[in-house]
């Protein structure tokens, strides 16, 4: 605000003029600074959580694209109270010195917003938010040592100019590094506080192991230290990155995409950034969108047989909004194949099974990865783990969105939606619509583009297509612990009828001794060797008991 | 010594069935069968109405009490235990009482905290299960019956060796004991023309007081509600051993009249024993709901009939020992006037009412239901 919009005119009324200097372009820095609840920050509890989250979930992606196995380190100290000092390290490709600063310093900053991948993070927005926050809370800049090996590491210590959305360097150094680390380490001091429930620190990781078998998670926490070890020493398939389908593509993405495309016609823009668009279905496309050559008045200029000539050749950067509102709604007429599904990455059933193995100890686990589909042109896939019995407490539902767990918001999810549309009683399980008793529902989806209900990406949207295939996932798996839980419960019958058998075999040797003097011990023997005989071969025959239900009629004195 | 030889005779017999009964189920164990005990069904679906005995029967039905059974291993060890026991007092020479036998039997269950008896209506079933397996009587067991019912009148009874005269046993008469097997009663004299069966022990008292059976030459005797096996038992050999005609006389409601049926033709639990517990001779004097008309009694001391009633009486008329056409037509009107009366309702005509023109009218005209 200079120094011009103080002057006032004599009315008191200000020129437009002046108006327009006032309304200046609010830096999307700003805007968060106001709005942090909108990235999830709306509790001290909750920004710890977030910090971890964006941390961990960022040195996972990073590991996992340079096909390491994943070694993170996170620690949780409570410098006075509700002010803490937050680390994470993590083994992976560590940044390069010239982005360091930008990647940390700028919101909005990063290679993921433009690029179609399954990953973690999808904005850009997490880490650099998690460093304003902690500085609108401590004052305190963020310090971010990253090395790519070689013995040595640059550290800087950095803020957010909050007008400008741009990193301000503190200070900055080389330091030498231990037996050729790479990797990033980042150290927050925010405002927080840590706590151990449902929606914690701790559930979050252990969750995170869940989902992430192949990664070592150690935690130092302010109540004691957990270790995370690996259940499974390969990575999950490398994610391939794919262009995006038409099918989803919204009116703002594409009108970004025109003015950023290096080709030069209409037609070749569809084919070449767009997936499965060849040149008939482009230049439908076109003529479906009622896009013509004109000349420079704007009429339809006409082929040797009198026939408009579509505008394939128009340079994409002439394109109107108008014209592109038309393109996306020609595009639903046009049959375009599926997008490819490859670029999807599973953990696989026996990943899933693994994960639970090692950090629920169950007695059966089962896993279910369902094929590849398409919501709104966008590929995605479901994959399903169920666990029963062991050292599971109660039931409990865990929710993943590439390999994140989601803690919030569960109410709005799709993926709970889908679990509460289950009878599980049918499956031999107890429970109203969520499932009762020691089981733990996994429940994985992974996407290139996960449809979330908000930007804190805690909630599935319900898209009819997605609660399908959760719900077919979870049938199949169910199925397998429902038929697991028969066997059981066949077994723990025929105990008990062992018990049973045994139990009364004493007094009736007793009994029999003193009817006929053969000795009891001898008849005891022989009744268990009978029970035992018999046990196996037993079916329901208790079922036709001998004081069948007939009243007996009126009172009766003895 | 020639009473003793004889008492000893059925009990000897008992003795046998029981070690046979332990022989039978070792036998079983012994070639590593699943143990088996074959016991009557005594159920409704395993009665039948014997006419031409006029006795509730118990069928050829039989169940089997199998160890290898959830539901019967208990019951199985049950039904062994208190045979065991059975077989230990009568080697003592020594009857006890089904609660003692209950207090015998009851121990902890090894390392359990299980009990072999929890309650005393778990064995009391097991008895009479043991009684229709062996086709004995309890009384053969050794065991007995709390004592419930009580005799007026011109007998004379040698009830274990001492003499008894029913007729000089003041207010309260004698009391009919749980075995009234011939080896423990016997009957020595008896000048009375018929037996009066109350149903309710203050009518019973009503008419012993006014020396009814002393002006009719009769016997009274109440089974305090239902009667115990032990008054029906007696019954029974009034009729067959000294020729007397069976009167009995309860509420005008279905309850009543079913303890009639028990006593005519025996019941549905013990019909194992109906022979020896059901007198079909035995006529129903009252009341009956035709009763108010006939004796003027004032409605006012009716009851009306409560849904209970009415269900019973339906279930009642389908009965086949309830198909004669004079019950048919009681119980249907009963169902059409909506009341039944208590004996008490008779005092509204004054307190010896019942006494001097009830029964005496009612028994003069032989006004009686089959």
């Amino acid at each position: 605000m200079g120094e011009e919009t103080e002057k006032i005119m004599p009315n008191g009324t200000k020129t437009a003029e002046q108006l327009a200097v006032e309304q200046r372009e609010i830096s999307i820095s700003e805007f968060f600074e106001k709005n942090r609840h909108l990235l999830g920050f709306d509790s001290k509890i909750k920004a710890l959580l977030i910090i971890i989250k964006e941390g961990v979930d960022n040195a996972l992606d990073a590991c996992e694209e340079a096909r390491i196995l994943p070694e993170v380190y996170v620690k949780i100290e409570e410098l006075e109270k509700e002010k803490y000092k937050i680390i994470i390290k993590d083994n992976g490709p560590g940044i390069v010195k010239k982005n360091i600063a930008k990647i940390f310093g700028t919101l909005l900053f990063g290679s993921k917003f433009h690029k179609l991948r399954q990953s973690r993070g999808q904005q850009g927005l997490g880490i650099s938010m998690c460093v304003l926050y902690s500085q609108l809370t401590s004052g305190e800049p963020t310090e971010v040592i990253s090395s790519t090996g070689k013995g040595e590491a640059h550290k800087y210590r950095l803020k957010i100019d909050v007008k400008t959305n741009s990193p301000v360097i503190v200070d900055e150094e080389i330091i030498e590094t231990i037996d050729d680390w790479q990797g990033v380490q980042i150290t927050f001091v925010c405002e927080g506080l840590y706590r151990e429930h449902r929606q914690s620190v701790l559930e979050y990781l252990k969750e995170t192991a869940v989902s992430n078998p192949f990664a070592r998670i150690i935690f130092d926490a302010p109540t004691g230290k957990y270790e995370f070890n690996r259940g499974a020493e390969v990575l999950p398939k490398e994610p391939t990155e794919i262009k995006p389908h038409l099918y989803g593509v919204e009116v703002g993405l594409m009108s970004r995409m025109l003015h950023e495309s290096k080709a030069r016609t209409l037609q070749s823009f569809l084919t070449s950034e767009f997936t499965r668009v060849g040149k008939t279905a482009a230049l439908d496309i076109i003529k479906s969108a009622n896009i013509w050559l004109t000349d420079n008045a704007g009429n339809k200029i006409m082929d040797d047989k009198g026939k408009p000539i579509p505008g394939a050749r128009i340079s994409p950067s002439k394109i109107t909004d108008e014209q592109v509102r038309s393109i996306i709604k020609a595009v639903k007429e046009v049959k375009l194949t599926r997008p490819p599904t490859d670029c999807l990455s599973p953990l696989g059933a026996r990943l899933v099974e693994e994960g639970l193995n090692k950090e629920v100890s169950p007695d059966f686990v089962t896993a279910i990865t369902r094929s590849p589909t398409v919501y709104r042109g966008w590929p995605f896939q479901i994959e399903v783990g169920i666990a029963y019995g062991g050292s599971i407490p109660e039931a409990k539902m865990m929710r993943f969105a590439n390999r994140v767990p989601l803690l919030y918001q569960a109410g709005d999810c799709a993926i709970t939606k889908a679990v509460q549309t289950i009878d599980w009683r049918r499956y031999g399980l107890e429970g109203d619509k969520l499932p009762a008793g020691p089981v733990v529902v996994f429940i994985h989806i992974c996407s290139v583009w996960v449809p979330f209900t908000s930007e804190s990406k805690e909630a599935v949207a319900s898209y009819p297509i997605i609660l399908r295939e959760v719900k077919l996932a979870l049938q199949e798996a169910t199925r397998k612990l429902s038929t697991y839980l028969s066997g059981v419960r066949r077994a723990e019958y025929q105990a008990e009828r062992m018990r049973i058998f045994e139990r009364y075999a004493g007094e009736t040797a007793i009994a029999l001794n003193e009817l006929t003097g053969v000795p009891a011990e001898q008849i005891e023997a022989k009744i268990k060797e009978i029970v035992s005989k018999n046990i196996p071969a037993l079916k329901e025959e208790e079922e036709n008991g001998e004081e069948g239900g007939e009243p007996k009629a009126g009172p009766e004195n003895g | 010594m020639e009473k003793k030889a004889e008492s000893q005779k059925p009990v000897q017999k008992t003795d046998k069935k029981l070690v046979e009964l332990g022989n039978d189920v070792v036998n079983q164990i012994k070639q590593l069968k699943n143990p088996n005990i074959s016991l009557p069904i005594r159920a409704l679906s395993n009665i039948f109405f014997d006419e031409r005995s006029g006795l509730v029967r118990l069928g050829q039905k039989t169940s089997s009490r199998t160890y290898l059974n959830t539901a019967h291993t208990r019951k199985f060890m049950q039904t062994l235990l208190i045979a065991a026991e059975c077989k230990k007092i009568k080697n003592q020479q020594v009857t006890t009482s089904i609660r003692d036998l209950y207090y015998a039997i009851k121990h902890t269950i090894g390392e359990t905290n299980e009990n072999t008896v929890e309650e005393q209506s778990e064995s009391d079933p097991i008895i009479e299960d043991l009684e229709a397996a062996l086709n004995t009587l309890r009384e053969n067991l050794n065991l007995k019956a709390d004592r419930k019912g009580y005799v007026a009148g011109p007998i004379t009874i040698i009830d274990s060796g001492d003499r008894i005269d029913c007729s000089k046993m003041g207010s309260s008469g004698w009391a009919i004991p749980s075995n009234v097997e011939p080896e423990m009663i016997k009957f020595e004299k008896c000048s009375a023309d018929y037996v009066l069966v109350i149903e309710k022990d203050a009518v019973w008292q009503r008419l012993n007081e006014d020396k009814f059976w002393k002006k009719q030459n009769c016997l009274i005797l109440t089974g305090k509600g239902q009667p115990a096996r032990g008054c029906r038992r007696l019954v029974n050999r009034l009729h067959t051993e000294l020729k007397l005609p069976i009167y009995v006389l309860t509420d005008g409601d279905v309850w009543g009249y079913y303890i009639y049926s028990v006593i005519k033709q025996g019941s549905i639990n013990l019909s194992f024993l109906s022979d020896r517990l059901g007198t079909p001779a035995a006529k129903f004097i009252g009341l009956t709901t035709r009763d108010v008309n006939t004796f003027g009694i004032p409605k006012n001391v009716t009851i009306k009939l409560n849904q209970g009633d009415v269900k019973r009486a339906n279930e009642m008329m389908k009965y086949v020992w309830f198909k004669p056409k004079e019950w048919q037509d009681e119980i249907k009107n009963m169902l059409k006037v909506g009341y039944k009366l208590e004996l008490e309702a008779l005092s509204a005509k004054g307190i010896r009412f019942i006494s001097e023109k009830y029964l005496p009218e009612k028994i003069s005209k032989k006004d009686f239901l089959p």
